[in-house]
This record gives structure tokens, sequence and C-alpha cells, in this order.
């Protein structure tokens, strides 16, 4: 399985997505700087955490006006899946890709330190490894993970099973202790909590690595017909 | 602002123009000597910030000298941007420890934020990536609303600026003061990783070949931020906040980044970043370095702001600037990787023969000085020293007893000393995890980075207890490195090399220049005796305000080596049944101790004392152990003794309890602050082979499963208290400080 691990400037946690592909999962990996994308023919796209164009003006919101969030798109659209942590979340919500928008954290200070995730949908490719309901250790480092939507996209994201992980303590505010969502195809998942930084029992939890073995067992069982 | 073409040279000698930028009488002469000619207004601004304290160590260079600084794991001593230590498979560990306590005083955002970015751009410059950050940081009691101010301002811009960069902040230490109450330290500590093969060095070298700029445009912040980092603080200090920079961490990103991918270019000869005292000092020092000359026309600097003189485009400390020297002809190479990041590389003026530091601006020179007269030649003072009234009174005194009765209230006081609490609510603003590395972030008593890809990770800290060398400066230095190697030895590491961040009062006074000169003693004795080198370092005088001078804070910090990640050894107990030991006998010592500041509200007497072969000797010994893998954790006993230390060994395995025994004086045994001293809990199966091994340890207790500490003494229970209670205390204590009305 092929990873691209999308680079902008700005971008801090490219290189953990790419050892956590590479070395805990022991696929391939691309790092991908942002001017010289070109996204076909890889099997999924990271998008890591950091603080793209320093998060000026908004957390994501430059970069989601960069070409390559144009290919982005039409990738999501072919269906390949696309996991964007922290600040690649946040550029997927600018984006359009994911509804709803990041607010600052309520206590209005970055916090950085492992959290209780709950996993609420085992029935995506991005999870199917975890059990239901399954308490996760994986550590957050933001300062707006705050997640907020209105009502009307909140129901629908419930309706729909497309909230996939949520904090068993809610640490930042967000609404309805979303950790994470999915879009309605299943294929774009968006998470604050870094799964990357999760993959190794000496950094004080592996239970990360689900996450991106959950993403090979998928593709294994789409392409590797008979394996 | 003073302006440069309205002040002519005879203006600047008769109106003595120079005093206000810091010199003094005689050296405007020795300038105007090494000329041969009255300097004009630029070219004795240039001189006023190299020949700062900050920049040349004119009073400290004397006392620097005695540090040693050679051993056989040391690639790079001082001199240049940073140390390099020796760490095998052709890797190096570089750091450095910098201070920014003068603009954290008057704008703490931003003078944290950049005392960040610069030290960060110190390590990238010699050519590593760096993977970690430390500080250390002082600052008043939490009682009043500006100390407050200053405490949270300044972990939010070390916050700001440190996770922008993705360098993650592991370790450091926080302490309170009223000493500091108007002069806090932000000491910031890099640490980066690098193949030895490609370290770079800060030399303009070959004659033609091209000086370029690259980074943040050059403005108006920052002019002479140098001086203003070498006189006291005072009341109109407030007036200065013009002379602190601002940051811009995505810039620095990008130029590490950068940077990183340019120091593989053959094109590339030196490399240095622009820190104190701006372009000045990386032009002229890269300059005399390499024994050349330069000449730059400052028409071609790239400027954030509209008719900017010479004088100060020279002065500038704008941030995330760097100067590289590059082989003529191969400047396209440079500029392509620049561009890719979408930075402009500027070629601003090539190296020259004659040893000239030369400036043009708008078709005229504007400067024309000696290059070696400017970067080495700043005069060296030798300040008089002498022993201070209250050290005299503090070593007649008779030893302080303490008298406590409840040995619970007291352990659950001394758990919220704001030194000893729990320091979460810092931490927990900085990303410690960012590249995937980190195995003990801050909490620990070193912070543990593994080298991807090999059986190795680096040990680091920062410590300092200067409350001992207020008390006794020569001692109080031994204990500061000493301390800090416990550190190091405690999570499992041999201790490699150590920088210093020397933060003391005005040395023009004769007893705060005593506190220097004994402490640098203490240090340098003990750096020898534990054979950790110092291999670069910082100074930072001037730390008074109005007239008070901080207590003497000779930062240490220092990074030690696990041969294998088997070795790595947490700080708190592990597991139910382990035999818990101290290792080290206990005296009666209270002096400078934080049971003393609790019971008397101020520190006097003697400093604990300090017998650096027992250190050695233990120190090894523990080592050892842990490499036989006979200990399940290690933790050094410091502020508050061996009771805090068991308490704090309970705080973080949930469920974990503590059953001791002590012998002799109660309050002694829980609270004295005798050095050379650890905690360990060792597996029953292995308490045989440990004791074999480890000399002086004593068997105290067990750790059990009843979450609770229990303490007997020879009659009677003395604590008997839930973990859950004392770790709300000790983790509350900050917040609530912090929430409390002034």
């Amino acid at each position: 399985m092929k990873f691209a691990v999308v680079v902008f400037p700005g971008s801090n946690c490219d290189r953990d997505m790419y050892y956590a592909a590479k070395d805990a999962l022991g696929e391939e990996a691309d790092l991908i700087w942002y001017k010289e994308a070109n996204l076909d023919g890889y099997d999924a796209i990271l998008i890591p955490g950091g603080f793209s164009y320093g998060d000026y003006l908004r957390s994501g919101a430059i970069a989601s006006t960069s070409d390559i969030v144009t290919q982005l798109k039409q990738q999501a659209e072919k269906g390949v899946p696309i996991l964007g942590v922290c600040n690649g979340f946040q550029i997927l919500l600018e984006s359009g890709l994911l509804p709803g928008a990041m607010l600052r954290n309520q206590n209005l200070k970055f916090m950085c330190h492992f959290e209780e995730l709950v996993v609420e949908n085992n029935q995506t490719i991005f999870t199917s490894e975890y059990e239901q309901e399954e308490i996760v250790s994986i550590p957050i480092a933001h300062n707006e993970g705050n997640y907020y939507c209105d009502d009307e996209t909140r129901a629908k994201l419930e309706e729909n099973n497309q909230i996939v992980f949520t904090y068993k303590t809610n640490p930042n505010g967000s609404v309805s202790d979303i950790a994470g969502i999915i879009n309605e195809k299943g294929n774009v998942l968006g998470m604050m909590p870094h799964p990357e930084r999760a993959v190794e029992a000496l950094l004080s939890s592996d239970d990360g690595l689900k996450l991106f073995q959950s993403m090979l067992v998928n593709w294994r069982e789409k392409h590797v017909a008979g394996a | 602002m003073l302006q440069a073409p309205e002040i002519t040279p005879e203006m600047v000698e008769k109106d003595k123009v120079y005093q206000e930028m810091g010199l003094t009488d005689k050296e405007y002469d020795m300038i105007k000597n090494i000329m041969g000619r009255r300097p004009n207004f630029t070219e004795i601004g240039i001189f006023s910030v190299m020949w700062s304290e900050h920049c040349s160590y004119k009073t400290s260079k004397p006392l620097l000298k005695k540090f040693p600084t050679e051993g056989p794991q040391v690639v790079q001593g001082p001199g240049e941007g940073a140390g390099v230590v020796d760490i095998g498979d052709g890797q190096g560990v570089v750091f450095k420890v910098e201070s920014h306590n003068h603009p954290s005083a008057v704008e703490p955002y931003q003078g944290a934020a950049t005392g960040v970015g610069g030290i960060i751009r110190d390590v990238f410059s010699m050519g590593a990536r760096p993977i970690a950050s430390l500080n250390s940081l002082r600052f008043g009691n939490l009682n009043t609303g500006r100390v407050k101010y200053l405490f949270d301002e300044v972990v939010h811009g070390i916050s700001g600026y440190g996770n922008c960069v993705g360098v993650p902040t592991v370790g450091g230490e926080v302490q309170f003061d009223d000493s500091y109450e108007g002069n806090p330290l932000v000491n910031a500590m890099c640490v980066g990783l690098i193949d030895t093969k490609d370290i770079q060095k800060g030399i303009a070298a070959g004659e033609g070949n091209t000086i370029m700029y690259v980074g943040s445009k050059t403005g108006r912040d920052g002019i002479h931020g140098a001086t203003f980092a070498s006189e006291d603080l005072s009341e109109d200090s407030e007036s200065k906040r013009s002379n602190v920079q601002v940051g811009d961490p995505f810039m620095e990103k990008l130029l590490i980044e950068a940077c990183l991918e340019v120091i593989q270019s053959d094109a590339l000869v030196g490399i240095q970043d622009m820190g104190a005292a701006g372009l000045t000092s990386s032009a002229s020092e890269m300059a005399s370095k390499a024994g050349m000359g330069m000449e730059m026309n400052l028409d071609l600097i790239p400027q954030r702001e509209q008719n900017m003189t010479a004088y100060e485009m020279m002065l500038s400390e704008s941030q995330e600037r760097m100067l590289l020297c590059v082989k003529k002809g191969e400047e396209q190479e440079i500029i392509d990787i620049f561009k890719k990041y979408n930075l402009e590389a500027v070629a601003v003026g090539q190296v020259t023969e004659d040893k000239m530091f030369r400036l043009l601006h708008k078709g005229e020179v504007v400067a024309d000085i000696p290059v070696d007269n400017l970067a080495e030649d700043a005069p060296i003072f030798h300040k008089e020293s002498k022993v201070p009234a209250y050290y005299e009174e503090y070593q007649k005194m008779a030893d302080y007893v303490p008298n406590v009765d409840n040995h619970t209230e007291t352990l659950k006081q001394l758990l919220q000393q704001p030194t000893i609490a729990s320091k979460e609510y810092v931490y927990d603003q900085y990303d410690s995890m960012v590249q995937a590395n980190t195995v003990f972030s801050p909490g620990s008593d070193a912070a543990v980075v593994r080298v991807r890809g090999y059986d190795k990770a680096i040990a680091m800290t920062t410590d300092c207890n200067s409350r001992y060398i207020y008390l006794d400066p020569e001692v109080g230095g031994q204990i500061a490195v000493a301390e800090a190697a416990r550190n190091i030895i405690s999570s499992g590491a041999k201790p490699l090399a150590l920088t210093d961040g020397l933060n003391f009062g005005n040395p023009d006074k004769p007893e705060n220049f005593w506190q220097m000169e004994k402490s640098v003693e203490g240090m340098s004795a003990a750096s020898l005796k534990l054979n950790t080198p110092v291999i670069s370092g910082n100074v930072s005088l001037y730390n008074e305000s109005n007239g008070q001078a901080i207590y003497p804070t000779p930062v240490v910090g220092m990074v030690g080596l696990h041969e294998s990640l088997d070795h790595i050894t947490p700080s708190q107990f592990q597991q139910e049944g382990d035999t818990i030991y101290v290792i080290g006998e206990t005296a009666p010592e209270f002096g400078g101790s934080e049971l003393q500041n609790v019971l008397e509200g101020k520190y006097f007497g003697k400093a604990p004392v300090l017998d650096l072969d027992v250190e050695v000797n233990r120190q090894g010994q523990l080592l050892q152990a842990i490499r036989d893998g006979l200990v399940s954790s290690a933790h050094d006993l410091a502020e508050g003794g061996l009771g805090v230390a068991v308490a704090e060994s309970l705080f973080a395995n949930k469920g974990l309890g503590a059953d001791i025994k002590v012998n002799g004086d109660v309050t002694a045994a829980l609270f004295s602050e005798t050095q050379s001293r650890f905690l360990v809990s060792v597996p029953e199966a292995k308490r045989e082979a440990f004791e074999k091994v480890v000399e002086d340890a004593q068997a105290i207790g067990i750790v059990t499963n009843t979450s609770k500490l229990v303490v007997n003494s020879e009659q009677e229970q003395v604590i008997n208290e839930d973990i859950e209670s004392l770790q709300q205390l000790w983790k509350g204590a900050i917040p609530c400080l912090l929430k409390s009305k002034a």
C-alpha cells in the first residue's frame, strides 16, 4: 500500500505521519511538497498536523486555497481514503471536505497530553480494527480543537454515524465531545488527536496503530483479491 | 531615536553620544585609537553592540576560562553557535542555552518567543536538526498581578513559538522567589541531532565568495537589544519595549527546513544566524573567524521599512535572518533551494582579503573598521570581588533546626510550594511530543528523546537551585552541576556535557562579582569531577530591578546518552512489591531548604555539604545497577527531601502506595535536603544483586497497592495519607495561586 503525506509550508507532523506509515505499519510512503504534488497513484492520502502558513488568518484557511486542495477534492471524489489530523483536519474543514469549523479551545490555551477517546463507529475503513466503544489513549496537541457545527449538521452527523471518535472527558469544548468525524461517503476522516504519535509502546501508547492497520486491511480487501 | 545623518564624528566625541550606547570614555578612546580617527555614528554604534557584555563577554571572560571544556566526547567546544558532543554512530548532539531575560521583563510574550527562536537558530545554523527544547524560568512569587502576567505570557510565548516550529518542548524548570519579581529569567535551551560530517561553521572564507542574506526583512525592531541586555532594568525600562523583537515562527520553520537542505550543498562555505547585534555580529564574526574581511552593500539588504539608515540596519535585531557565505558563481544553487520554501536569498556582499569590515550605503562608505579589533578586541575587565557581609554572617550561624509537629501537614505544605508543585499548568501548553520521539516528557527528572533508528536515546535536563548558590556560591555551583547529573543518571543515561546559562546581577558591585566568581569555580570543579565539560553557554548580567539583584542563577543544561533503550528508567514507582531504597546517608541539613522557607519565610544559614568523590561514586554505582537491569525506578532527592520525592514517585501510576519506615530524627529523615541521594525501587528478585552494586543503599520500605503513603518512625505512625489527596494539592497549587486575587 502506498501513502502520500502532503507537506504544506509550516506542516510539522509530516515526518511523524511518514514514519507511522513506513516504519510502524511497514508500508510505502512519500513526503510530497505541496507545490510538486501529483496525488494520482496513491492508495491513501495523509494530511499531517502543524501550522500550515503559520496558521495565520485562521488555522488551515490559507492551505485550503492552495492548488493541491483541488487535487485533494478530486481524489476524495474518486473514493481515495484521506486522513487529516489536527491541522490536517482543520484544512479539511476549511476546504469543505468535512462539515463544521474549529474554535479556540475553551480555556484559550494550547494543550498537549494523552486523552482517552471512545471509538464511536468501528464500521469505517479507518477504524475497523478497533472494537466498537473501545477506549483508546491518543495524544492531542492543539490550540483550536474546539469543534463546532450547527444543530442541523450535528443531527446529520449523528444520524449517519459520522462521529467516529469522541473524547471520554471533553478537553476543549467540542460539540458532542467530538474528536473526529468522517464524510458521508466514508473515505475522508478528520480528527484532532494524533494517531501517528501513538504507534509505539516506547512512546507511551500504540493505540493509534490500529487506525493505520484498518486502512491497510481495507485496502487489501479491496485490491488484493484472494490474498 | 537618534538619527545618523545629523550626528557628526565630532559630535559623537564631544557630546559623548557613545555613552548613550553603553560605551565608556575609555572604550571610546580605544576605538578612536583602533580606527586612527574619530569613528562616525554608524561605526560607534557597531562597536557599542559588539563590545556589549552580551556579545563580548568582557566582564565574564576571565571567569569563563576556568570552565573545563575538553574531553574525548567533545566534538565542538565553546566558540561556535553551539557545542557538539559525540554520541557514536557518526552522530553528534548539538546544544546550547541562551537567556532572554530583559526583553521578557518588558514584553514577556515576544521576549520569551524570540528567545526560543534564537536558540533554535543557533542549533540549526550548526547544521543540526533541532530535536528538543527545554527552558529554565524564574519569576517572583505568584502573588501580584504583574508577576502572574509575566508568568502566563512567558509560558504563552514559549508555547506560541515552540509549538509552531515543530520542536518539542520536552523539559525545563520553573522556580519562584521574590528576588526575581522585577527581573524574571527566561533561559531557553535547544538540542539538535547531527551527522558529525555535516557540522557547519560560521565562517566567511575565500576571497571573492558571496555573502548572502536570507529570511525576514530587516526592520527597526530590536535596535540596541544587546546593549539593553547589558544594563540594569529600571523604571524607564518600559520605554525600551520597542527594543524587543517580534518573532515569526512560521518563517523560522521554513528557514529550518531550507537551511538543513542548503547545508548538503557544496556551494555553501559558512552559515550563521543573526542573533544579538544582528547583521553586525554575524557578518563581522564570520569574517574575523576566517581571518578575512567583508564588504557589504546595505542598499541590497531586504528592508521592511522605508528610509532605514545604515545605523538602523546594522543594529536591528529583527528575527529569523541568516547570513551565508557561498562559493562565487554557485549562488543560483542556493537561491533555488530557498525558493522552494518561498524564501529569497539575496547577495549582499563579498569576502575580502584586507580584514576590514566595510559597509556601503547609497554610494558612500559608511563604515570601515578593522574586523578583528571589532570582533575580538573588546576590552576585558577584571572586576573587583568582595565577600558579601550576608555570606560571612550565614557561615557563622548555628545550624538551623526546624520545628515540625505534624509531618503530614508539613508534607502537604511542601507539595504546594510553587517551586515543588506540579508544573502541568505550564507544560501542558507546550507540544512535547511532535517529531514522535519523546519517551519522557516534562515532569520527569530528565526528559528522554530516542534517536530514531538506533538503540539509544538522549537524556536532557535544566537545573539550578539558586537558594543554595545565594547561601554559598561555590558549593551551590557544585550542587547545580551534580544535581543536573543526578537527573540524567536517574533516567539511566550517562552524562556527557553541559551548557551554562549564567544569570547574575550587576558585576560592577563587588559582592555580585564574587558570587559569579565563586559559583563558576564551584561549577568548574564539579564539571571536571563528573566529566561533563562545558561546551557552550550564555552570560546574562545586570539582572537587577531598582537596585536589587536576583539570586545568582547559573543554570545548568545537561545532556546524557542512553546507550540502550533498555536503560531508560522512569522516576516513578512501577509495581507493587518492589523494595524502596534510599541511596546515601541523610544528615539534618536545612539551610536553603524548602522546609526552611515554609517555616521561616526566607532562606538563610549554610548550604548543604557536597562531597564530589561521594557524588561520583554513587552516580557511577546507580548507573551500573540500572544498566544491569536491577532498578524499576530512580529519582534524585532534591527540594523537599525524601518526603516530597516519595510522594512524587506515587503520582504517576494509579493504585500504588508506599509503606516506609524512617529511623532517627523524623524531620531530618523526611525533609532534609542532604545532597548526593537517590530514591530507587527494586524488584524483590533483584535486591541481592542491587545491594552488591550499590554500596550506600538502605531499604526503607515497599511499594504497596493501597493508594496510601504510610510513614512510620521508630515510635509511631507519622503519615497515613491518601495519594489522591496529596496529588490534588500538588497539582492544584499553581492554578489556585493564579486564580486567587492578588
